[in-house]
Parts: C-alpha cells; structure tokens; sequence
C-alpha cells in the first residue's frame, strides 16, 4: 500500500483506467459521487415522468388517458423511483463527493464496497422500472406493483401481482446498496478524519450524514425482513399477514413503519446539513448554535424510533397509544424547531447576499417549515381521522420531501457544481430554474392542503367534481415544475462539458470548510498527506 | 498510524457495523412474536384467545347489560353463506351463552376452513372468555354441507365499565391448501 502511496506523489497522473471502465471499476470517491448524483437524477426525471401521467389524468374529473390499473402503477412506482431512486442515492452520491473533502480523508474507507454499494442500483432500478415497461408496452400488458409506495399487506402480498417479485429482489438490493453506503459513510468518519478534526470540528453535513447513516443500518435491514415476510408469504406458505393462518395485516403496517418513519429523516437530515453549511457562507457568519445542531440532530434520529404508529392512527390502537405516539410526534417539532431557529439567528444581522445556493437554502427554511407544520397538524390524532389518506397528507409529505429534500440537493449542486466542475454553473439558467420551480412548486402542492381538507382521497385515478377546478390548477403546477426541472438539466450538463467560468479554489467568499482549499475542479486525488486541522 | 493499523481498524469498524445490520434484520422477525404478545396484554389486534376457558365465572352481574353483536365475512375462496343464527344477544357479565353459526359449502368438493375472531373495541378481547368456538379448529365443510357450528362464551364480570357494546367478528378462510399442499389455484388466486 504505502508504495502504491508513494508512487502517485511522483506523478502528476493517476493510473486510472478511462472510458467506461473509468466508470465501471471506480474506486474514486468522486468518480463514484458523480455516478450517484447523475444516476439520482436520471431517476428524478423518470419518476417525475411518473408524476406527470398522474396530474395528466387528474388534470380533470372522469379518465382521460389511463386506467385506474395504470394509475394504481404509477403513483406506487412513482413513490418508490423518487425515495429510493432519487433523494437517497442522490444524498449518497453528495456524501461521497464531500465527505472526504471535508474531513480532510484521501477517499471513502473501504473503496470497493463503494464501487459494488452504487453499481447495485441500476440494476435494482432496472428490474423495478421494466415491469413498468412490461405492463405499459408488454403483451397481455402485465400489471406493475399497483399497491403503493407503503405495499400494505395483504394488498402486496394475497392480491399483489406477480410483479410483486420483481419488487421484492429490488427492494432487497436497494437495502444491501444502503446499508453498504452507510457503512462506508461511518467507517470514513470514524477512521479517516485528519489530524485535529474531532467530532465537534466537523462540518454539519459530516454529522448529519453519520447519524443518517445510523439511522440506514437500524432500519433497512427492518425493510429487508418486511420483504422478506411477503415472500414467504407470497411462496412458502408462511402467514406473517395472513389472518388465514393466523397472521395478522395491522403487523406489517407496524414492521413498515418501524422502517419507515426514520426513512423520512434518512431523506431529510443530510438536507439540514447542506442548509447548515450555505446559510452560514452567504450570511458571511458563523453557523449559531453549532453544538445545539448536533444534539437537535441526534434528538431527532432517536425520536424518529418511537413514532412510528403516527402513521396508523386509524387502525384501531388503544387510547393510552394514540397518546404516547400523538406527544413523541409533537416532541419532535422540539430539536427541529431549534435547528430552524438557529438557522434564522445565522442569518439574523448577517451580511446576506442572495447566490443561487443561498437563495434555495432560505427557500428550504421556509418551505420546509410549511411542511413541518402540516406535520403537526397531523400528528394530532382525533383530527388525523379526517386527513387520514387525504390530499392533505400528499400535500404535508411533498412539501418536505420537494420543497425540502430536493430543493436542498439543488441548493448543494450549485453550491459545489463549482467544486466539482471547475465552472461556475449558468446565472442564467439558475435563476430561471429557480423561479420557475419555487413558483411551480407553490401552485402544485399548495392547493392540495384545501382539497384535502375538504376530503379528496389519495390515490385514487379520478375524483369528486367539486375538486375539479383545484386540480386543474394544480396539474398546471405540475407539469410546471416538471419542465422547469429541464433548465437544471441544462445547467448540469454545461458544467459537465465545462462551459461557463472558471471557478476558482472558493468561489463563494463567506465559505469555510476544507473542501475550498483543494482547486477546483477537485484533483482526481486531494489530502494523499493528510491537512492539519488547528 | 501506518496503513496496516488503519486497514485493521477499518476491519473491525466494519465488522461491527455489518453484526449490526445482521442483528437488525433479526429484529423485524422478532417484532413477530413481540406484536403477539403486546396483543395478548392489549388486545391491540381484537384477537379472542385461541383456547377454550376452562373455568366457569363465578358470579354473574344481575345489574348490568351488555349488547354482544355478531358479524361474519367470507374469506378468501369461501363462497357460502356464513352467518350467526341471532346478530345481536344482551347478556349480563358472567351469564353463559350459547350462539349458533351456520355455514354452508355450494361447492362440489370439500373444503377446509378457519374462521378467525375480531374483537371491537380491541380493549375487550382479554374479557371475552369462550368455553367452545368453531373458531378453535378447522372446520370440514362436506360439497353441499350447511353446517351449524355453536359458540358457548361469557363475559368477564371484570369488564370495563365504559364498554357497552361489543362486536365479535369472524371472517371465514378456506385453508384446504394450506392444509392438504393441494395447489388448487381457482380457489384462492383473487386478481
């Protein structure tokens, strides 16, 4: 090792393979950082395909242009494309990309494993995407999972379609790819942190992710046995969920949720530690709060373990239940509530200016903060009975999951596209990226919350004529936001093709961190010697 | 550090996380039998006990009624009728009561079935105690049967006050697949 070690300080070039076996063998943290970011794009845009067959059937009462068979095995796929093919790779393929930067590490602990963690996902997309294509182009047209993105039991396993396998393995495989990520994520900043960057030295996107990443191994693994229970269920005769044999459906909800409920932090806490480091840049201040972030972070990863049953409210739990899961769900708003006040108190007297990036972090805080409340509307449970599987909910989850996870991945890609590019990316083109989705974004889910509220019932391929003209509009808010999505696209692909100005080492004059002392674009190799961190 | 130490301590790191997952993933097989047991204490789930009560009650609570009704659903690949003989008893607590259900096979083979209880409100489950039940075994139902099937239960005089109302539910499943490992698909396959 150490003469391999030796060997690159001679020389100016590495001794990577080019082409695609550049691609395919990587073992480069940001070769690998870049395929996650680009394969989590690819899936936004399919999944976002998805979403626009949706609002093209509701865009008015009665079918237009699928069939509620069709519908079912959209909105279940879209779910699915877009949490694990598109906000968790994509916050993977960050923490590749920065998390040795920022720690001061020559790459990813365990290098390989990173290379198997994300060559895993195209092929578990591959299966769970063709019997979409199977069902929409295949002969006798052979449904796709139609059982939504939760695959309640025994929707998913009595009367799920034989494509529920296909499901089953991928699912498998996005889990083994996780848990690997997460792994390597942990192992990097436990084991390769340079000299003198303790714990609480380091970046909050480094602690949000390594608490995430505890978060992944708890709960995937829970995911995997859920799976696991459907396929037996499904072939060898268990019954876990069939109360035909003495099984029981309400425990699926549980063993899903018990996934399923920290999932939702897995998807949000990087996000809080991207807005933790551009709010400070831009404000030109130091993060407040630094020490009470960490701890609001670690508060929240350990509450997500206990509120669960929020989501089944209307099961049937006793009322001494209702109330523990009611109180641990509002105690959450608690450690958040810290984070966005410290947020807020950064940028309180700060010397703001309004970059692309920071424009998108204070988009998060607000739009997010929409979404947290929703939350706690729902987190009371005698009127969580009327918004129960409504609009309301679709509503409250896009506004954390859209105008939060994604729009702090937007925020991150401007923030360090000139980290990883060597170029500025396009004013231009951002700013219409920006408007246009922060407009869109409103129009699409905004109306929801009133058509919720009013009892408009998630999916479902057609609805009440009373809704009609709110789901006109909010049909024109999504194929809105869909397009603006192709701006973004544009300004990724001019920065990959390296047009556009250059950047320099620290483009952004209020930043801090390691990650701006290497050049831009990052070297194919940076901290082979270790930096000292006072 | 030398990266010998470091690989080593990389290893070990790794060791631990991977024992972690591996245990995690037992742990979603052990919420199994935890679920059962939080729903024998709760009756979170509304499941009456599987087993007939051996001891009879020892008073019976002239001055309080309770409304026990009956409900029945067909199962998967049971296309008879199934119903309770009367749909609605008031009992006093600790009173023995007798319920016939009836069950009837159209089809032109046997069948095998497994009737399983649902108790609303969940809270009363624990105080429903049956000295016989249908429910605790399969039931044969002959090609063209219609069978009575009794149910003897009482209530706890232990019950709680607020609960005045009470609806047993049973939804019957044909499990002669499950039980023979025949593969009779046209039975069971709903799409």
């Amino acid at each position: 090792m150490s003469t391999v070690a030796a060997a690159h300080d001679d020389h100016d070039h590495h001794h990577a393979p080019t082409g695609l076996k550049r691609w395919l063998f990587s073992t480069n943290h940001k070769d690998i950082g870049t395929l996650y970011l680009w394969f989590s794009f690819a899936m936004f845009l399919a999944g976002g395909f998805m979403a626009m067959i949706i609002r093209a059937e509701l865009i008015e009462p009665g079918m237009q242009f699928v069939d509620p068979e069709f519908f079912n095995q959209m909105t279940t796929v879209h779910g699915l494309t877009m949490v694990f093919g598109a906000v968790m790779p994509g916050f993977v393929g960050l923490a590749n990309w920065m998390i040795p930067l920022m720690i001061g590490a020559p790459d990813m602990a365990l290098p390989r494993m990173n290379n198997w963690s994300f060559w895993i996902l195209p092929f578990a997309f591959a299966i769970l995407l063709s019997s979409v294509l199977l069902s929409a182009f295949g002969h006798g047209n052979p449904s796709a999972p139609n059982f939504g993105w939760t695959f309640y039991a025994p929707l998913s396993t009595k009367y799920g379609p034989a494509s529920t396998d296909l499901f089953i393995l991928s699912v498998h495989m996005m889990g083994i790819s996780s848990i690997m990520g997460a792994i390597n994520v942990i192992v990097t900043v436990f084991n390769l942190r340079a000299p003198g960057m303790t714990l609480m030295k380091m970046p909050l996107f480094v602690w949000t992710w390594l608490i995430t990443a505890f978060l992944l191994i708890a709960v995937m693994p829970v995911l995997a046995g859920a799976v696991t229970m459907m396929l037996t269920d499904r072939h060898f005769g268990t019954s876990f969920f069939d109360a035909a044999g003495g099984g029981d459906p309400v425990l699926f909800q549980h063993v899903f949720w018990f996934f399923g409920h920290p999932e939702v932090y897995i998807m949000i806490l990087p996000a809080f530690g991207i807005v933790s480091a551009i709010i400070p840049t831009f404000a030109r201040k130091q993060l407040f709060g630094y020490a009470s972030m960490v701890y609001a972070t670690a508060s929240i990863a350990l509450l997500s373990f206990v509120v669960w049953a929020h989501h089944m409210f209307t099961v049937g739990m006793p009322l001494a239940g209702t109330l523990f899961f009611m109180y641990m769900t509002m105690l959450i708003s608690v450690p958040t509530g810290v984070k966005v006040f410290n947020w807020v108190a950064t940028m309180w007297r700060g010397s703001m200016t309004f970059e692309l990036p920071m424009k998108w972090a204070i988009t998060f805080v607000i739009l997010f903060t929409c979404g947290g409340l929703s939350g706690l509307m729902l987190a009371i449970t005698p009127v969580d009975f009327q918004y129960h599987d409504t609009y309301f909910v679709v509503a409250h989850f896009h506004y954390v999951l859209v105008s939060g996870a994604v729009f702090t991945m937007f925020a991150a890609a401007y923030y360090w596209l000139p980290k990883w590019s060597g170029v500025m990316p396009s004013k231009v083109l951002g700013e219409l990226h920006f408007w246009n989705s922060l407009i869109s974004v409103n129009l699409l889910f905004f109306p929801m919350h009133f058509v919720g509220l009013a009892g408009m019932p998630r999916r479902y391929a057609d609805y009440a004529l009373q809704f009609a003209d709110y789901n006109f509009w909010i049909s024109i808010g999504g194929f809105w936001f869909g397009l603006s999505q192709l701006f973004f696209l544009a300004v990724c692909l001019q920065c990959a093709l390296k047009k556009g100005e250059k950047a320099e080492a620290k483009p952004w004059d209020g930043a801090e961190g390691l990650e701006w002392e290497v050049p831009s674009p990052a070297p194919f190799h940076t901290f082979d010697t270790p930096p000292v961190v006072k | 550090m030398s990266n010998d130490d470091l690989q080593a301590r990389n290893a070990r790191t790794l060791k631990k996380l991977l024992i972690w997952a591996v245990a995690m993933f037992g742990f979603a097989f052990a919420m199994v039998p935890f679920y059962n047991v939080i729903c024998d204490i709760t009756g979170l789930n509304g499941k009456t006990s599987n087993t007939a009560a051996t001891q009879s009650p020892e008073t019976v609570v002239e001055d309080r009624v309770v409304t026990v009704e009956f409900i029945t659903q067909n199962g998967a690949g049971v296309n008879g009728s199934f119903y309770a003989k009367t749909h609605r008893v008031r009992v006093h607590p600790g009173e023995i009561t007798l319920v016939n259900f009836y069950a009837s096979n159209p089809k032109d083979h046997d069948i095998i079935t497994q009737s399983i209880p649902s108790i609303t409100p969940g809270q009363a489950a624990r105080y429903l105690h049956k000295t016989q039940c249908f429910c605790f075994d399969q039931q044969t139902l002959t090609a063209g049967e219609m069978k009575e099937m009794p149910m003897i239960f009482y209530l706890d005089p232990e019950l709680p006050k607020h609960i005045t109302t009470l609806t047993l539910s049973y939804t019957m499943f044909d499990v002669t697949e499950r039980v023979t490992g025949t593969d009779n698909k046209s039975d069971t396959v709903v799409r």
